[in-house]
C-alpha cells in the first residue's frame, strides 16, 4: 500500500501510529486504536518493521552484523538462531559485504538497505517505509526499493509505504490511499482508480501523481512544469537586478581540490569551472562524488586545498578568503537542510540578517524583504519562529534568506530535497525566474527531473572528477535560445 | 572523524584479547592506591610495567605517545608547576630568578607529581584504545549485570559523535554564508559560537530521539529477556590479569614503604 498526500498531511504520523511509536501521554489529543494482527499496535512492536528516511540515524552498531542481529536480541532470539536468521536477511536484500564490515564505511544505499535486513530480520507481519529513498542518489534507490521488492515478494508480508518518488514506488504496490491535512483518508483503492480519476485534482493538492496517469513527458517525468528555459514568458525581469550580458563569466574555480583530513581519497580532484552571469548549472551524481564539496569551494564557504574559486570582477582575492558580511552580498547558498540556516528568532527578522551585515541600505532591505516574504509566500508567517515551520515553509525560507541580499550567484545543495509537488513546482519556477533576471545559479541534486527542468548546462560528477560536462541544448527539444 | 579516533579498536596481543572488564578493572586497581600516596618508587614502578606493557595490548609505542599528548601535556604542566609552586625549596639552588626559584628538592618534587600522574592514566589509556566500544557493552552487560538499555543506548548514542563533529562543521559554513563570522572580535566570536552550539544541540536532540525511535521500533524498549548475539566470556586469563594488577600494585606499595618512600596524602 502507498500512502500519499501533501506535506503535512500526517502521512509519517499514520506511519508512527502503525509502528506503535506514539506516545498517547505527548499528544494533545489522541483517540482511536491501531490494531495490528488483533492487538493494540504498541503491544504488537514484535509484528512491525519499520525504515526511516535517514539510515544514519537509524543504524544502532558499528558492525553490519550485529546490527541486524539487534532486533533479535530485543526479541529474546537464542543465539543459534540468530546467526542463521541474520544470513538470511542479508541474503533476501542483496547484501554483499560481510558481517564485519563497519556500518559507517557503507554508503547511503546500502546502509538504508542493511537497516531493511535488521527490519526483515525480525519477521515483521507489518513493514513500514517512511520515505527511505529520501537521502538517496538514483542507483541507492534503485538498489533499496528492489530490496523491497524482494524481501516482501518472498514473505506475504502487508507493506505500507510514503514516498516521493512515486514512480519508482508505484510498481511495489497495489493499493493507493490518499491523505489529506486535516482531511484524513480521501481516496483508497487500486493506483489506477485513485490516480486514474485524481491525477489533476491531487497533482494540484501537491501530490506527486506517476507519470503514467498525467502523461505529459515522454522521460517520464511527471511534474506540474516540465521545462523552463532561458526567458520563458511567464518571467518578466523585475528590474531588481541590473539586465544582464548574456554569457558574461560571473564565477571562476580553477585547480580547486580538497581532501578531508583522515580520508583515504580525495573528495574533489582538481577542477576548472565557470558560471555565466544568467545561467543555471545542475550537478548530479552519486552520493559522495564531490558534488557538494565542489559547491562548497564555489560558494566559499569551504577552503580548497589547491587552486581557487573567483568572482570575475575580484580575480585577486579567492572567495575562501573573503570576509563573510562581503561574501554574503555577492553569493548566496542554500543548505541542504534548511534549519543548518536559520539563526533568528523571526521570519522577519531571519531575512534582515544578511542585509545588515552586508550593510545594505535599511529602507532597501526593508523592500526587499516585503518583496521576499510576498513572493514566497511567507506573509503570513512573518512573527512565527523559523523551527515552528513545516517542511515546504523551512525550504521557501531558507532560500529567502540566501536571496535578501540580492547576490548574484546562487549555490543550492539538494534544494527539492523532501518537497511536495507543490513546493518543488515553486522551487522551480523561482529558479527559472532568478536566472533570467541575470543570476548564475549552481544546484547540487539527485533530482533528475528537476535538472533536466532548468539546467542550461549539466555537469556529472564521479568520484571527485567532473565526468561528463554536456549542455542541455541537446537533451531538451524545444528550447529556446 | 576526530570523535572515531578517540574509541578503541579491537588489536591482537595477549592483554589485549582480555575481557573489557577485566581490562578496565586492571587498570583502576592501581589508581586508587596511587591516588593515595606521592612517592616515587609506587608510581615509577607502575609507570614502568605499564609502558614496558604497551606490545602486549598489541599496540606500537609510538602510536600511544602520538595519540597520548594530551595527557603528555598534562603531566608536563604539572611537573613544571608542582617544581614551581612547592613548599619544599631544600637541595641545591638551580634557578634563582627572582620569585623563581628551583632547587635539586623542588625539581624532585615535581617529578614525582608529574610520575604520579602519568603512573595513573597511562594504563587506563592502554586498556581503552584497545577495548572495543561493542565488546565492552556485551561484558559490562553479561559480568556487571548493567542494564542493556543504558549499555546499548550509550553505544548507539556513541556512533553518533563522528555525525555531530560533521553537522558543527556544516553550521559553521552556514552561518559564513549568512554573512555572520566574528573576524577578530571576541564578543561576536563568543556569541557565534553559543548560537552555533544551540543549533547544534537543537540537531542532536532531534536525531537521538530518531535513533531511539529506530532502536524502540526494533523492539529495544520490549519488556521480555533479551539475548546476545555475541559471546563474551570471562576466563581464567582475565582472572589472571586482575590477579596480576593487585600483585603489582600491592608489590608498589610494599616497595615503597619498605624504602621510606611512602608518603601518604590523606
Amino acid at each position: 500500500m502507498l500512502l500519499v498526500g501533501a506535506s503535512g498531511a500526517g502521512k509519517s504520523t499514520v506511519l508512527h501510529a502503525i509502528a506503535g511509536l506514539l506516545d498517547p501521554e505527548a499528544a494533545a489529543e489522541h483517540e482511536g486504536d491501531v490494531l495490528v494482527d488483533g492487538r493494540p499496535a504498541a503491544i504488537a512492536r514484535d509484528r512491525i518493521g519499520m525504515l526511516f528516511q535517514d539510515p544514519e540515524a537509524s543504524l544502532v552498531m558499528s558492525r553490519t552484523g550485529d546490527d541486524v542481529a539487534f532486533g533479535l536480541e530485543n526479541a529474546g532470539v537464542p543465539r543459534e538462531q540468530i546467526w542463521p536468521r541474520v544470513d538470511a536477511a542479508l541474503r533476501a536484500v542483496g547484501f554483499r559485504h560481510g558481517l564485519d564490515r563497519p556500518t559507517s564505511a557503507l554508503s547511503g544505499g546500502e546502509q538504508q538497505r542493511l537497516a531493511l535486513a535488521g527490519a526483515l530480520a525480525r519477521r515483521p507481519s507489518v513493514l513500514l517505509l517512511d520515505e527511505p529513498t529520501a537521502n538517496l542518489d538514483p542507483d541507492g534507490t534503485t538498489l533499496v526499493l528492489d530490496a523491497v521488492r524482494r524481501g516482501v515478494e518472498t514473505s506475504g508480508t502487508t507493506l505500507v509505504m510514503v514516498e516521493h518518488r512515486v514512480d519508482r514506488a508505484i510498481d511495489l504496490v497495489d493499493r493507493v490511499v490518499v491523505v489529506e491535512p486535516g482531511g484524513g483518508v480521501v481516496e483508497d483503492g487500486p493506483p489506477s482508480k485513485v490516480f486514474g480519476r485524481q491525477a489533476d485534482a491531487l497533482t494540484a493538492a501537491g501530490v506527486w501523481v506517476p507519470s503514467r496517469w498525467t502523461g505529459n513527458t515522454a522521460d517520464g517525468s511527471a511534474r506540474p512544469i516540465t521545462t523552463l528555459h532561458h526567458h520563458s514568458a511567464d518571467a518578466p525581469p523585475t528590474g531588481s537586478v541590473a539586465e544582464p550580458t548574456p554569457n558574461q563569466p560571473r564565477l571562476r574555480a580553477s585547480g580547486v581540490s580538497r581532501t578531508y583530513p583522515g580520508a583515504p581519497a580525495a573528495a574533489l580532484q582538481p577542477a576548472d569551472l565557470t558560471l555565466h552571469a544568467g545561467e543555471a548549472v545542475c550537478v548530479t551524481g552519486a552520493n559522495g562524488s564531490g558534488k557538494s564539496t565542489l559547491a562548497m569551494i564555489l560558494a566559499g564557504l569551504t577552503r580548497p586545498d589547491t587552486g581557487g574559486a573567483f568572482l570575475t570582477d575580484d580575480a585577486r582575492r579567492p572567495l575562501h578568503r573573503w570576509r563573510a558580511r562581503r561574501l554574503c552580498r555577492r553569493i548566496g547558498t542554500v543548505f541542504q537542510d534548511p534549519e543548518h540556516q536559520f539563526v533568528a528568532a523571526s521570519v522577519a527578522d531571519e531575512l534582515m540578517i544578511g542585509p545588515r551585515r552586508a550593510g545594505m541600505d535599511p529602507a532597501q532591505a526593508e523592500r526587499r524583504r516585503t518583496e521576499l516574504l510576498e513572493r514566497l509566500r511567507l506573509q503570513h508567517l512573518a512573527g512565527a519562529n523559523p523551527y515552528t515551520l513545516s517542511g515546504g515553509e523551512k525550504r521557501r525560507l531558507s532560500v529567502a534568506t540566501a536571496l535578501a541580499t540580492a547576490p548574484d550567484v546562487l549555490i543550492l545543495d539538494e534544494p527539492t530535497f523532501g518537497q511536495d509537488a507543490q513546493t518543488w513546482a515553486e522551487l522551480l519556477r523561482l529558479c527559472a525566474r532568478l536566472r533570467d533576471d541575470g543570476t548564475a545559479l549552481f544546484a547540487v541534486t539527485h533530482d533528475l527531473e528537476f535538472a533536466a527542468a532548468l539546467a542550461d548546462r549539466r555537469v556529472a560528477m564521479h568520484d571527485g572528477t567532473i565526468t561528463a560536462p554536456t549542455a542541455a541544448h541537446a537533451e531538451i527539444p524545444g528550447r529556446t535560445t | 572523524m576526530l570523535a572515531a579516533n578517540a574509541v578503541g579498536v579491537r588489536t591482537r596481543g595477549p592483554l589485549a584479547g582480555r575481557n573489557p572488564v577485566a581490562k578496565l578493572g586492571a587498570a583502576f586497581l592501581p589508581a586508587v592506591v596511587l591516588l593515595a600516596s606521592v612517592d616515587p618508587v609506587s608510581s615509577g614502578l607502575i609507570l614502568a610495567t605499564a609502558v614496558l606493557s604497551v606490545p602486549a595490548w598489541g599496540l606500537r609505542w609510538r602510536d600511544v605517545a602520538r595519540r597520548g599528548w594530551p595527557l603528555a601535556l598534562a603531566v608536563g604542566t604539572i611537573a613544571i608547576g608542582n617544581a614551581v609552586f612547592t613548599g619544599r625549596k631544600g637541595g641545591t639552588v638551580l634557578v634563582d630568578a627572582g620569585p623563581l626559584l628551583l632547587t635539586s628538592e623542588s625539581v624532585v618534587a615535581g617529578g614525582t607529581a608529574g610520575m604520579r600522574l602519568a603512573a595513573i592514566a597511562v594504563p587506563g589509556v592502554l586498556a581503552v584504545l584497545t577495548i572495543d566500544p561493542v565488546d565492552l557493552a556485551d561484558s559490562l552487560a553479561a559480568h556487571l549485570r548493567v542494564s542493556p538499555r543504558f549499555a546499548y543506548g550509550s553505544l548507539a548514542a556513541l556512533r553518533l559523535a563522528p555525525l555531530l563533529a560533521t553537522e558543527w562543521e556544516i553550521l559553521g559554513r552556514a552561518r559564513r554564508a549568512r554573512g555572520l563570522q566574528a573576524g577578530g572580535n571576541p564578543v561576536a566570536a563568543v556569541r557565534l559560537f553559543g548560537g552555533r552550539l544551540f543549533a547544534l544541540l537543537v540537531g542532536a536532540v532531534r536525531r537521538g530521539s530518531q535513533l531511539a525511535a529506530a532502536m524502540d521500533a526494533r523492539g529495544f524498549d520490549s519488556r521480555g529477556p533479551r539475548t546476545c548475539a555475541r559471546s563474551t566470556h570471562f576466563t581464567r586469563a582475565d582472572t589472571t590479569l586482575l590477579l596480576g594488577s593487585g600483585v603489582l600494585t600491592a608489590t608498589a606499595v610494599v616497595l615503597a614503604v619498605a624504602t621510606g618512600q611512602w608518603s601518604a596524602v590523606l
